[in-house]
């Protein structure tokens, strides 16, 4: 391999995307749209769900329980309903998410047996919605029931006894406000970057072919290899800017926290970038059409990484068959790294395994396009 | 006017014919995408990896953890050290820790108040809410008990009582909150959306660069015709697609439909004249197949986000939800779910049913005036 003429190679490159408008605009619009529409437009956080009551007793107690609804602030209480059926069109038109339905025993029952229950009808369409909702309600009757609790103690005139037999202290490490921003985000400079990078390698070879300037390019004395290397250079300068990009955007804009070492972050983020670029590269060596390589190479990227890497759906949640074929899917490799780096303050030391994944990886894929390349060349 | 739309809708057939790619570009990607979203996407937590440290080996504590172990959620294991919780939380080797300190059982004797210490992997914030729900639904469950039988023993059968109100959970239409029941049916927008916009995009466009729209053009054939003949064919792949992962939706995943086929059909109708639009109107704004497909990618991932498919409209920012109310896809959802799970009926639905009409008729209007002029 001869410096000079992988320059050459480069340097053509470069002066190629400068001047054509399409891959400028993949390169440098669509992380900016693409992070902000996902940072914006995904989240799993439920706040102000809208609630229906419906009071079948219309006592102080069932009155004070919705006083507790009304404080916190996952929940609004949007219309109290006098009838079944008004509740039935209430989550049937999907007006509210969750009903709650006093009974009209409610108060009775709690003098009679010391238990009583409410009901929680929920919208269960959209189940993760459902069970979050779930949970906070949970908590906030919890609340209520200890409240009724000590009140009724105190009547009784009793000594004050603990209510609550054990208490849960719970701690949330390394995400502590439970914010689904802070987890997706990182996750996502990872899908911008697979879909990025592979968009812009998977034209560059097509595109010789295409203008049927591959054969000027063989007739020269340059060698595969610095075609392959002259060629992903540059990309790999493109995709650091757009991850630098994707990353400040990550950390400034959203304020995702950053616990990491930024050489860790350099130095992972670059092995992605080689991984990505060179699936492009060898999508556009198999494919010789621009259309045809980039529609692969989009189908390669995004799905896998969207579903498959762990960026939004935990993998360890998944069917076993299919958590076993996420190990194919380099993207997991980098997700894991980057939520790591950005929430955990994970050393590279601690990272070797997904590294060694990404090293691995990179390497077989660059071999594979080298060969096929070859190949197409005889 | 039939007479001269109908060959071209032949001609249309015919061309999908020949590309045998094109039949495995409408059949294959949508069965593997229907198996992904089907076991990948999932929010449901069922083996919540866990750790536990017991320091206090008493009879009240390994009930306490028997409990975890046994309740089907939780994969428990146990920890010798503080450091082995730790370190198994800092590796990601478990996603909760549950620590009972030396002198549980004790404090709980007493009457006292007795901490259980729980530590959880926020990482991924969603799996830690749900997981942080079990536990403090486990532990209410433990403490209630605990109490009730304390204050039998000590204050005999007509003691103090306990007084405690607890939530029913009663989910409507998915009883079982199954994951795939809310991600599957909502596949049948999304792909034919994909699938739909990218075939008019790309056929209109083809005929633009081989050269033979204006082939067509100098034939005697109205441009209204022109689009009817061209976009008819896709119409048909539409239907054919719905149909498709419909089939796969309940006979595979076994998702249930209760509601009126032929609402869904209708639904399907009014969305499908929407992409078909949509489709159009991008061939008019582009010039090569490239453009279209970028084109296609930078107008239809807007769609997807902002449609409710996967993330909750209610939880986006007021500006991004005002966005969705201009896509239809997040009518067609609406109107999927709503026959699929709710069998909700055209009184509940009429209104998603009005915006899909109204937004296709806004679209059709731009994509025909803006093709006209394209065509002169």
């Amino acid at each position: 391999m001869k410096l000079r003429r992988l320059k050459a190679i480069a340097v053509k490159e470069i002066l190629q995307v400068w001047r054509d408008p399409r891959s400028l605009m993949i390169a440098l619009l669509l992380p900016f749209t693409q992070m902000f529409l996902f940072g914006y437009g995904v989240n799993l956080d439920l706040k102000h769900l809208p609630v229906c009551t419906f009071d079948r007793e219309g006592s102080q107690l069932s009155q004070a329980l919705f006083k507790h609804f009304r404080a916190s602030q996952y929940f609004t209480i949007t219309r109290n309903v006098k009838s079944y059926p008004e509740v039935v069109a209430a989550i049937d038109n999907a007006d509210c998410g969750f009903a709650i339905v006093v009974p009209p025993d409610f108060s009775e029952r709690l003098n009679d047996t010391g238990t009583a229950s409410v009901q929680a009808i929920i919208d269960g369409t959209d189940d993760n919605t459902a069970n979050i909702a779930f949970g906070y309600a949970a908590a906030v009757v919890e609340g209520y029931s200890n409240q009724i609790a000590v009140s009724w103690i105190d009547r009784q005139g009793k000594p004050l006894q603990q209510v609550q037999p054990m208490v849960v202290q719970s701690r949330v490490w390394f995400n502590e406000d439970l914010e689904s921003r802070n987890f997706i985000i990182p996750g996502l400079v990872a899908m911008i970057m697979a879909l990025v990078g592979a968009q812009l390698t998977s034209l560059t070879i097509a595109r010789e072919w295409e203008r049927g300037t591959m054969e000027l390019l063989i007739s020269t004395p340059v060698k595969p290899n610095e075609v392959m290397f002259g060629k992903l250079i540059p990309y790999l300068v493109l995709g650091w800017l757009d991850a630098a990009f994707c990353l400040a955007i990550a950390a400034l804009w959203f304020g995702v926290p950053y616990r990491g070492t930024l050489f860790a972050l350099f130095v992972t983020t670059s092995l992605f970038l080689i991984v990505v670029l060179s699936i492009g590269y060898l999508m556009s060596v198999l494919i010789r059409s621009q259309v045809g390589a980039s529609q692969i190479a989009l189908l390669v990227t995004m799905l896998p990484t969207t579903l498959l890497s762990g960026y939004i759906f935990p993998i360890d949640q998944m069917p076993k068959v299919v958590q076993d074929i996420t190990y194919l899917i380099y993207s997991r490799y980098y997700v894991l790294i980057v939520k790591n780096l950005f929430l955990k303050g994970s050393s590279l030391a601690e990272l070797w395994t997904p590294i060694l994944f990404l090293v691995v990886y990179a390497a077989a894929v660059m071999i594979l396009a080298a060969r096929a390349f070859r190949k197409r060349l005889y | 006017m039939f007479a001269r739309i109908i060959p071209i809708v032949i001609k249309e057939f015919i061309e999908l014919k020949r590309d045998k790619w094109a039949r495995f570009r409408l059949i294959v990607p949508t069965l593997v995408q229907m198996l992904l979203f089907g076991y990948a996407a999932t929010y449901e937590v069922y083996h919540v990896s866990t750790v536990v440290l017991d320091l206090d080996h008493s009879q009240e504590s390994r009930e306490l953890v028997s409990r975890f172990t046994f309740s089907n959620r939780f994969d428990v294991t146990v920890a010798r050290s503080q450091r082995e919780v730790t370190k198994a939380i800092d590796n990601s080797d478990a996603a909760v820790a549950l620590v009972i300190h030396a002198g549980f059982a004790e404090l709980l004797r007493k009457g006292q108040s007795a901490p259980l210490q729980v530590v959880v992997d926020g990482t991924n914030s969603n799996t830690a809410l749900i997981a942080l729900g079990y536990v403090n639904t486990i532990a209410a469950g433990f403490s209630q008990e605990y109490a009730t039988d304390l204050a039998e023993r000590t204050l005999g059968a007509q003691g103090m009582r306990q007084v405690h109100v607890t939530l029913e959970q009663r989910p409507w239409f998915n009883e079982d909150l199954n994951g795939q029941w809310f991600f599957v049916p909502g596949l049948i927008g999304t792909l034919t959306l994909v699938i739909i916009v990218n075939l008019t995009a790309f056929a209109i466009v083809r005929e633009r660069e081989v050269g033979t729209l204006e082939q067509l053009m100098v034939s005697p054939m109205r441009p209204a015709e022109l689009i009817l003949g061209k976009t008819a064919p896709f119409f048909v792949i539409g239907l054919g697609e719905v149909a498709l992962i419909v089939t796969v939706a309940v006979l595979w995943f076994q998702v249930p439909f209760v509601g009126n086929p032929l609402l869904l059909l209708l639904g399907s109708s009014l969305f499908l004249l929407s992409t078909l639009a949509l489709g159009l109107l991008i061939s008019t704004l582009c010039r090569t197949q490239q453009q279209a497909f970028s084109m296609n990618f930078f107008v239809l991932n807007p769609f997807f986000i902002l449609s409710g498919f996967s993330f909750p409209i209610s939880s986006m920012p007021h500006v991004l939800q005002w966005l969705t109310y201009i896509n239809p896809l997040r009518y067609y959802l609406v109107v999927i779910r709503g026959t699929f799970l709710k069998g909700v009926g055209l009184n509940v639905l009429w209104p998603e049913l009005a915006a899909m009409a109204f937004i296709a008729l806004v679209l059709l209007g731009t994509s025909i005036l803006r093709f006209r002029k394209s065509l002169e």
